[in-house]
């Protein structure tokens, strides 16, 4: 995998509006993500995070009549443009899910089929094993690798996911409100594990719980519904999460980092 | 755990030139292709009804013994002398497929609602099974139970003298039967997607049981109810074995019942059940009478379906 | 009811009111149960009718009586195989008796089969009256009295029509040889066709519609077309298939074009143009039944799939189809049960009225319903008595299949 040396900016979006159909879910985004730091996006609902980052692998089009304008480009290269590969893209950026969403399948496949679909010749059962240590979870399943990975729990099945995601070995981890439907000791080892994983990979997270974009991440993008637009949604303002929550300079942005907003 | 580097490398995987370029996935434009052809495929099947149906039938229609007019207004079909009147196949068509429908409609709305509105979830369990084993029995089934069953009591209630052993009558009480658990199996759905919100803002009011369900349930669910009976309608205009095997063989021009007559159906089986060559008009004329039932019982299920459709729209 | 609209200045007459209200709940209530309650009671009637005619009282009349073929006063049920074959050498012509040889030579025979020629050959049993199994138990006495006295050669015997020798037994034009196995292998050759060629065209059509069709008029039109040909009579199909598959098609359905041109063949009115048309008739309810079993699969399951970088065809390969095809299987079953007994579409292709051997893709056909449908239309009791049995063997030949259905779906319910 080639790295634009270059850069600090594995994605950037210019001019990014997302449609279904005739209506505009998101208009005009001009994001930098950095490079191995941990970006949340953050908003009220309904405001398109989402939809924005599902845009960055391209998984909006798996809506019908889903499309973009605009530019997103990954290490350089504009993800929308005619002659690329929306599976290749997904190889690069991975996701995780809302709802931990693993195969019905077992655990070592839930990791191992992802390689086996991308042609990995190393050793599986190493793969596995790295993907599983690196999603910390390694030693709570270790003996129990060919049980139905929907036998863990709600947790478990999060890091597993993640795992899955890791074993195709991305350079960029998208996660959609990853501990939304978790306990509070789940998501604390899901934002333990964010931390570690920053060190390899670049993860934007999408999150409504304000804290958790506090707690975790560097940058900010704080999502509002555009001026103007009825119901499109668009960054108002983003910055490093210290000061987006200490010292915004969006007013909204303010108001909804209080609390004020809603 | 592994460093930087290490993971960034991608150990194991093949390396690809071709960055974010879309590779050719042969094999996945195939197998897209086939799948395509396989949708694609019933395209075939109605372009090929409607043209062989249509071929023939203009063959039948383009003979000079056939006049157009007199074979949808003609009170007489004798091929033999060359009269070719279709009302004597459609009125028996008509009159058996009335007679189902007086048996199944109300018989089979009230079991959905039954079934929907009063029947536990236990009764419930024992008595769709049962109504589902009644319309999967295959009709010819059915053909011998009006012969070997209902005749005989038509017989024994009205006199030998009154009712043939053919009839009309048996024939559509027995496809009232095959009917009735299809019409009550789609009402049934179309009662249960009325939501619950509706139900309980009745009871709110205080409503009971029987008005909730007939003032509230039935008419919400109405055009899904109209739409079943469409549908049991076009199954009753093409059933065929039921027919075949007791109502009759010949035409007859009567809307008597209990006489012996024969459905347009009835008239295609058994045209082609004996030998007939392929180019008498005899043969020809099945395919005009198969035309003419495609475009009612296709015109029919067309309705069902509009029904359906904005039923869908108020309540998803 | 109108009048018994409650003005709310009058509060007085709401109790009364109310008690009208429930009398005619419970009285509509059941109306709505006996409805449901006429159903079952048609279901019983219907099977309790073909029970009745698949057992009773037959009153036999043999052509030779076996007692005159006796040799040396031993009857021939004790006789042994050599004077048998000597029996038929005596009353058979040399031609007939020659043809047997040369089927299978008698010494290779098993004593049973010769001592079943001798009755089927030269004792010719034939059924004189019969009498359903509801006359034979409530007037048995009368029966058995009237056959002494009209039939004094007869022999009376309560039988089951439905044997294992009527299984066994290929179609025959005499009623006590008659039986269904040609009928059977029919049916499950032509139902083999109709599988082969509607579940992959089914289920792909399905897999299309649901992964892969964009929201476009084609795709629309494809859709309404489907819902459509469901609804489309199956004798329109029989009319289809036999213009298209028996008069177009002829030289392939007859098998001509593979050189295995069977003598007795009827010019495309074969079991593959039979299989064929009914392919064509369960392809909508299997396109159907497959699209909602897809539909059922989570979104979830494709989403991970896709966002681990695997291409259309490898989610719906490995996550989709594995998680559909318990409902996929059920809604073909379902469908092919429905093809199993369909009898006007194949009557109109052409099927035979007698067929006594085993048949093969390429040879004339019949199968059950219609082997059902001819016994039924013949005016003579017994035959009547072969169709209920004939009904018996396609109701356990369905119901072994539902039951195969609802297995499946019992087990598809648990996954997720």
């Amino acid at each position: 995998m080639s790295t634009t040396a270059d850069s600090n900016y594995v994605i950037e979006t210019r001019h990014l509006a997302i449609f279904y159909g005739d209506f505009k879910a998101v208009t005009d985004v001009n994001l930098r993500i950095q490079r191995h730091k941990i970006t949340a996006i953050i908003g009220p609902s309904g405001c398109g995070k989402s939809t924005l980052l599902r845009s960055f692998n391209r998984m909006n089009e798996l809506v019908p009549e889903s499309h973009a304008s605009g530019q997103v480009l990954f290490d350089g290269q504009d993800l929308y443009a005619r002659q690329v590969d929306p599976v290749e893209v997904r190889h690069r950026i991975g996701m995780v899910f809302q709802k931990p969403n693993p195969f019905p399948k077992s655990i070592y496949e839930n990791i191992a089929w992802g390689a086996r679909v991308h042609g990995y010749r190393g050793n599986m059962d190493e793969l596995v094993e790295r993907s599983l240590h690196q999603a910390a979870l390694w030693d709570e399943v270790k003996d129990i690798l060919h049980r139905s990975g929907l036998a863990l729990s709600g947790g478990q099945q999060q890091r597993l996911c993640i795992a899955r995601t890791i074993a195709v070995q991305p350079e960029v981890i998208l996660m959609d409100e990853p501990a939304s439907a978790l306990d509070p000791i789940a998501t604390l080892k899901i934002e333990e594990l964010m931390e570690e994983l920053k060190r390899n990979y670049t993860i934007i997270i999408v999150t409504h719980n304000m804290q958790q974009a506090a707690r975790v991440s560097d940058y900010t993008a704080m999502m509002m519904l555009a001026n103007g637009h009825a119901r499109s949604g668009t960054v108002i303002e983003f910055d490093e999460t210290n000061k987006i929550f200490t010292r915004p300079s969006d007013k909204r942005t303010e108001d909804y980092v209080t609390g004020r907003f809603g | 755990m592994p460093g930087k580097k290490e993971a960034a490398q991608g150990t194991g995987y093949p390396v690809r030139k071709e960055g974010l370029r879309k590779r050719r996935r042969v094999g996945e434009t195939i197998i897209q292709s086939l799948l395509f052809f396989a949708g694609f495929f019933s395209i075939f099947t109605t372009l090929g009804i409607v043209y062989e149906l249509g071929k023939e039938a203009l063959l039948f229609f383009r003979t000079p013994e056939v006049d157009p007019w007199e074979f949808l207004t003609g009170t007489s079909w004798q091929p033999h002398i060359n009269e070719f009147g279709i009302l004597p196949l459609a009125t028996s068509t008509f009159i058996t497929s009335l007679i189902a429908m007086t048996i199944a409609i109300p018989l089979g709305m009230a079991a959905a609602i039954y079934l929907s509105e009063y029947a536990s979830h236990k009764v419930r369990r024992t008595l769709k099974p049962i109504l589902e084993i009644l319309a999967g029995l295959p009709t010819i089934v059915y053909g011998y139970f009006a012969l070997m069953f209902v005749t005989p009591l038509l017989r024994s209630l009205f006199g030998n003298d009154v009712v043939q052993i053919y009839n009309m009558a048996s024939g559509g009480l027995v496809m009232g039967i095959l009917i009735l658990p299809l019409i009550a199996s789609m009402s049934e759905d179309a009662l249960n997607a009325v939501p619950r919100a509706l139900r309980e803002a009745a009871y709110g009011l205080g409503a009971t049981k029987l008005e909730v369900v007939l003032k509230v349930v039935v008419p919400a669910a109405l055009s899904g109810i109209a739409a079943a009976i469409i549908v049991g309608i076009s199954r009753a205009i093409g059933e065929t074995m039921i027919v075949a095997v007791s109502v009759g063989a010949g035409p007859n021009f009567t809307f008597n019942p209990f006489q012996s007559a024969e459905t347009m159906t009835g008239h295609i089986v058994r045209i082609s059940g004996g030998d007939l060559s392929y180019d008498s008009i005899d043969y020809n004329s099945i395919f005009a009478i198969g035309l003419l039932l495609f475009f009612i019982t296709l015109t029919l299920n067309i309705v069902s379906q509009r029904i359906v459709r904005r039923f869908r729209e108020v309540y998803e | 009811m109108k009048k018994n609209n409650p003005s709310y200045s009058n509060g007085g007459r709401f109790r009364d009111n109310l008690a009208t209200r429930h009398r005619a709940g419970v009285i509509w209530q059941i109306v709505f149960q006996a409805s449901t309650v006429i159903g079952i009671i048609a279901l019983t009637a219907l099977l309790l009718n073909i029970i009745d005619g698949a057992f009773g009282y037959v009153a036999y009349e043999a052509r030779v009586d076996p007692a005159s073929l006796a040799v040396d006063g031993v009857a021939i049920e004790d006789l042994p195989q050599e004077l048998l074959v000597e029996i038929l050498r005596q009353n058979l012509s040399s031609g007939a008796f020659n043809k047997l040889d040369n089927e299978i030579p008698f010494n290779e025979r098993s004593r049973i089969n010769v001592y079943d020629l001798v009755i089927e050959r030269i004792v010719r049993y034939d059924v004189t009256e019969s009498w359903t199994l509801r006359e034979s138990l409530t007037q048995g006495a009368e029966i058995r009295a009237r056959v002494i006295e009209e039939y004094p050669d007869a022999e009376l015997r309560f039988i089951s029509w439905i044997n294992a020798e009527f299984i066994q037994r290929p179609q025959s034009s005499e009623a006590v040889n008659a039986g269904v196995r040609t009928a059977i292998l029919g049916s499950l050759l032509t139902i083999l066709v109709t599988i082969l060629v509607a579940f992959p065209l089914g289920v792909g059509a399905a897999i299309y519609l649901e992964e892969y069709a964009l929201d476009n008029w084609l795709n629309r039109l494809i859709r309404t077309n489907i819902n459509n040909l469901a609804g489309v009579p199956s004798i329109i199909y029989g009319i289809l298939g036999l213009a298209i598959f028996v008069r177009v098609l002829g030289v392939l359905t007859s098998g001509a074009v593979f050189g295995s041109v069977d003598p007795t063949t009827a010019s495309g009115r074969t079991v593959l143009s039979a299989g064929l048309t009914l392919a064509l008739l369960v392809l909508p309810l299997i396109i159907i039944n497959a699209q909602e079993a897809l539909r059922a699969v989570p979104q979830s399951l494709r989403q991970a799939s896709l966002s681990v970088g695997a291409t259309k065809w490898q989610t719906v390969w490995s996550h989709v189809l594995p998680n559909a095809i318990p409902g996929i299987l059920t809604g073909t079953i379902l469908a092919v049960s429905r093809a199993i007994g369909e009898t006007a579409p194949l009557i109109v292709v052409g099927a035979s009225t007698a067929i006594s051997f085993d048949p093969n893709i390429f040879s004339r056909f019949t199968t059950l319903p219609i082997q059902i449908y001819q016994w039924t239309a013949r005016p003579q009791a017994e035959w009547r008595h072969l169709a209920a049995a004939a009904i018996l063997v396609l109701i356990v030949l369905l119901l072994s299949l539902n039951a195969t259905a609802i297995v499946l779906r019992n087990r598809s319910t648990k996954r997720f």
